[in-house]
């Protein structure tokens, strides 16, 4: 289990490294990094004793050498736009996002997960019609478009719901939260609906899916030839069986929200990463760009590195690659 | 000639009695997908004939009827059915101009897709090696990412090179690029799947030892193989792509609203829509979760039709 | 039924007339069709012929876990005298593993991967006998014991994919008799097997069945483990039932010219080939099974009323076949009796 996890770390750095070259040649390449840090009418002489003070004449390599280096120290470069640290725009970003991402993630898999299970066991009965219509409904749908129904509808409409922004929050120090205070929780609803909605239908036809390739596997078959009752088939067998490919593909999933989150909080104007990404791009705020390239990268490692160890600890197979074996 | 035709009808009646045409005949829901979608590309092809008005002549706008609603209410008049924006733009027509430009810029980056997917997947599966793990490893870290954001990237960069001036002119190529290299995957991982069983038959063995230009002969069996598969990824990857089009569009990275998408349209609606406005927005949104719906239902169909398996 | 070498006493499982159908969009296709045997208590009939002549649907059926859209079109399926065909599913299922075994073709994919032998033993006897958890771990140890698995009581921790497959195959087995049931369908047991563990499975089958006086329907294509195993042989073609009787009469007196075929294809027991090499083209789809007798295209003995008229099972000798061309044994038979 440590070699794996070890393992995994090494891969997880060349993959991380990977990322930050395609940041770096954005940063580096993309645009004149001096050209947007001076004013028009900076002389050439000045831009180049800024060039060569910045590195910026150094090879590439070295160049690349630094910016990790600096990346790893949690230092991004100032933003374009804005002209603060990026690394301190996206802490102070962060936590809107995750919680929302959170939030929503939750709703999904506890929705679609039951959902999955029950179209894939009953494949035939009128409620999973309903349910797979119902979900082919949500991934045609676009995200914003919910959002801006839901905004229309409870919002605007019925007046129920706040339409835009996170609420009150609660500044604990490091993390600012809308989770505690009613306005937040309140706040907080219609994005979460709106970005959980599309995993929610994709989790939901990818357990379906799985479920019915099960179900028609021999061992499936020799259970029920053992007589055993449909709950331990189902539930015992059939469910446990399906765990490894949904474990894969919802952490995939579940990683990719923090990037879809860039719709939603657009059109509810959250106050996240996404908003702050969306308005880098109109302005090709390149370090901003590439900050965030680099901590989705981030997110998107950890996640998968958990999915990896929760396959073997469901899958006896893949434990016994690590471990002794039989004859 | 009469050769040909005969061949042709043959064609003609085995797909009559194909599996597929009668799994097509079968599903009202498939059917209905279909005429809508049939229904959609022709309006919009033809928009500028179906359209009662052309909603980018500045000389047939008038700023009085700014801000209609639609027909039903009081003020609406037929002659704008579903209302006007606040430029005075028959949503009606807007909507079918819209669609036009929303089903061109999906349409052509699902072919490029295709184009790029393909040709790649044949050489990852045929070379193999050093170029084949190359390619699926870009493909892993690729797929890994939300195709939006590749493409909200890949138009941040091409943002960042191109002259801010031109930038407007070429925004709709640069959006098909950028939609076509975040969805290039699944046809690339099809194609080499298919590509490397081939590889280790025997008729290519054979081409080689006689002689023959392996590749080509390759080309011949892989393609017709990978077709199905293919047609499926396409036809889920239209979809796929209106919506991100539609999605960049809203985020306002899209296409210029010189000539707006389906997604431009709402974008711009809704600024409107806290003045009561709605029909600004949502006309434009059931085009596009129609006109997706109807897409992804075919996609669906044919997956199921194509591999009978999976019923 | 016509066998005259049947046993005295009531058959364990009877099979009348039955009738194996899938619905499709052009017709029903008939897999099995009007097919009726017997087996005795402790017998082992060996049900014989190509793949998809009906012979592991006729199994499934049994079994009550037929694939839908196939169905049961016509007859009966009794067991010690009770309809089983008509059964509810929760009462089929009580059956199922209690009182019929059941032993797949592939060890591989027959054991769920992600549990123990033991976990997937001692679940399958609680359900069937009511015993609490160490007394069925203790029994589950016998039972890898008994099939021959060395160092049982550590083995039963072990995952499936640390066997190998014949010992999964004897687990499987393991799983088939947990409860000891009276009788076991085995759907071609060996044949995903290497040569050399076939013998030994089939040994293992014989030796357990005799000891416990269980009764085995053995599916197979192989006329080899057939001819070492079987009481009695039914071969099968095209979902019907050309030939049945004692394994000595049909080895050795095959009467219906597909049966003749198929012994001539044997080029030494206990060798799995495959079976027709010897017979002109090939069995009919379903559905292009010809009028009359399925076998006259490629019969060298057919006649006129072969290819018009169905011949059903006729005594011949101590076995029973369905072949005009002993219409006339046939009838003196009966005259005679």
């Amino acid at each position: 289990m440590l070699a794996l996890i070890i393992r995994r770390l090494l891969q997880s750095v060349m993959v991380m490294l990977t990322v930050a070259l395609i940041a770096f040649i954005m940063f580096r390449f993309v645009g004149d990094p001096i050209a947007q840090m001076v004013g028009q009418d900076t002389p050439i002489a000045d831009r180049e004793a800024m060039r060569e003070q910045l590195g910026l004449n150094d090879p590439a390599p070295i160049q690349f050498a630094r910016f990790v280096f600096n990346v790893v120290q949690g230092n991004f470069g100032i933003s374009y736009q804005k002209g603060v640290p990026v690394d301190e725009l996206i802490l102070s970003r962060l936590p809107a996002t995750l919680e929302l991402s959170f939030v929503a993630a939750l709703f999904a898999l506890v929705v679609a997960i039951p959902m999955g299970i029950y179209t894939g066991l009953y494949p035939r009965r009128w409620l999973s019609n309903v349910f797979l219509t119902v979900s082919l409904l949500g991934i045609s749908l676009p995200t914003f478009l919910i959002g801006i129904l839901l905004i229309l509808f409870f919002g605007v409409m019925l007046g129920w719901l706040p339409t835009y922004g996170r609420g009150e929050i609660v500044d604990l120090g490091a993390w600012t939260t809308g989770l505690l205070t009613e306005s937040g929780i309140r706040s907080l609803l219609m994005p979460a609906f709106t970005l959980g909605l599309f995993q929610l239908t994709l989790i939901m036809r990818l357990v379906r899916s799985e479920m019915l390739e099960v179900m028609r596997t021999d061992y499936i078959k020799f259970a029920r030839a053992r007589g055993l009752s449909n709950r331990a088939v189902h539930f015992g067998h059939a469910l446990k069986n399906t765990l490894v490919p949904v474990i894969t593909i919802t952490g995939l999933q579940l990683g990719s929200i923090i990037a879809f989150s860039i719709i939603t909080e657009t059109v509810f104007q959250w106050p996240g990463m996404g908003l702050l990404i969306v308005q880098a791009i109109q302005f090709v705020d390149i370090p901003v760009m590439s900050t965030y390239l680099i901590v989705i990268a981030f997110f998107f490692v950890i996640i998968n590195m958990i999915v990896d160890i929760l396959y073997h600890v469901v899958d006896p197979r893949l434990r016994a690659e690590t471990g002794g074996k039989g004859h | 000639m009469s050769d040909t035709t005969s061949r042709i009808s043959d064609n003609i009646d085995r797909f009559f009695d194909s599996d597929v045409w009668w799994s097509f005949k079968s599903s009202k829901v498939t059917i209905g997908a279909a005429i809508v979608t049939v229904l959609i590309i022709i309006t919009a092809i033809f928009a500028h004939w179906v359209a009662p008005q052309n909603p980018f002549d500045p000389a047939q706008l008038d700023l009085l009827d700014s801000s209609l609603p639609p027909v039903w209410y009081a003020d609406g008049t037929w002659k704008y059915m579903l209302g006007t924006d606040d430029q005075g733009r028959d949503i009606l027509s807007a909507l079918l101009y819209g669609s036009r430009i929303s089903l061109m810029v999906g349409g052509a980056s699902v072919v490029a897709a295709a184009l790029i997917g393909v040709t790649l997947g044949l050489l990852a599966g045929y070379l193999g090696g050093s170029v084949d793990s190359l390619i699926m490893r870009v493909a892993d870290v690729q797929m890994s990412f939300p195709a939006i954001l590749v493409a909200l990237l890949i138009d941040g960069v091409a943002r960042g090179l191109l002259p801010n001036e031109r930038h407007d002119e070429l925004a709709i190529w640069v959006l098909i690029i950028a939609i076509s290299l975040s969805t290039w995957v699944p046809f690339a991982r099809t194609v080499r799947g298919s590509t490397m069983v081939e590889k280790n038959r025997e008729y290519v063995q054979a081409a080689r030892v006689i002689g023959r230009r392996p590749v080509a002969i390759m080309l011949h069996h892989v393609l017709p193989n990978v077709m199905g598969p293919v047609l499926v990824i396409a036809t889920i990857g239209l979809a796929t792509a209106i919506l991100t089009e539609a999605a960049l569009s809203f985020l306002g990275v899209g296409v210029p609203p010189t000539s707006p998408s389906l997604g431009t349209l709402i974008q711009i609606g809704n600024n409107f829509l806290f003045s009561g406005e709605w029909w600004m927005v949502v006309f434009p949104g059931i085009q596009l979760a129609v006109l997706v719906l109807a897409v992804n239902l075919l996609g669906d169909w044919l997956r199921d039709a194509l591999n009978p398996k999976l019923r | 039924m016509t066998a005259s070498d049947e046993p005295s006493d009531r058959p364990l499982l009877e099979v009348r007339n039955l009738r194996i159908e899938f619905p499709t969009r052009r017709g029903t296709l008939v897999a099995v069709d009007d097919i009726s045997f017997a087996i005795a208590p402790g017998e082992v009939l060996g049900v014989v012929g190509e793949s998809g002549a009906g012979k592991s649907l006729t199994g499934a059926a049994i079994i009550g876990l037929l694939e839908p859209p196939g169905r049961i079109g016509a007859g009966e399926i009794l067991l010690e005298g009770e309809r089983i065909d008509k059964l509810p599913y929760e009462e089929l299922r009580k059956i199922r593993g209690k009182r019929i075994g059941t032993i797949f073709q592939d060890p591989l994919t027959s054991l769920n991967p992600l549990y123990t032998v033991g976990e997937q033993l001692i679940e399958t006897i609680r359900t069937h006998l009511p015993l609490g958890e160490t007394e069925a771990r203790a029994r589950a140890v016998n039972l890898l014991e008994e099939v021959g698995i060395p160092a049982a009581d550590e083995r039963i921790d072990h995952y499936p994919h640390q066997f190998s497959g014949g010992m999964r195959q004897r687990v499987v087995i393991a799983l088939a008799l947990c409860a000891e049931p009276r009788m076991v369908v085995a759907d071609e047991p060996t044949t995903a097997l290497d040569v050399s563990i076939q013998a030994q499975i089939i040994s293992l089958i014989k030796r357990l069945c005799r000891e416990n006086g269980t009764a085995v329907m053995l599916v197979t294509h192989d006329m080899g483990v057939i001819a070492e195993t079987a009481d009695r042989v039914a071969v099968m073609y095209a979902g019907r039932i050309a030939e049945i009787g004692p394994v000595t009469e049909v080895v050795k007196h095959a009467k219906h010219p597909y049966t003749h075929g198929l012994m001539g294809s044997i080029p030494a027991i206990g060798h799995d080939v495959d079976a027709l090499t010897q017979i002109d083209g090939s069995m009919p789809r379903l559905n292009e099974i010809p009028t009359g007798c399925a076998f006259n295209p490629r019969c060298p003995k057919a006649f006129d009323r072969c290819r018009v008229e169905r011949p059903s099972l006729m005594p011949a000798g101590r076995s029973s076949v369905a072949c005009w061309l002993y219409e006339d044994e046939a009838k003196e038979a009966a005259h005679g009796g």
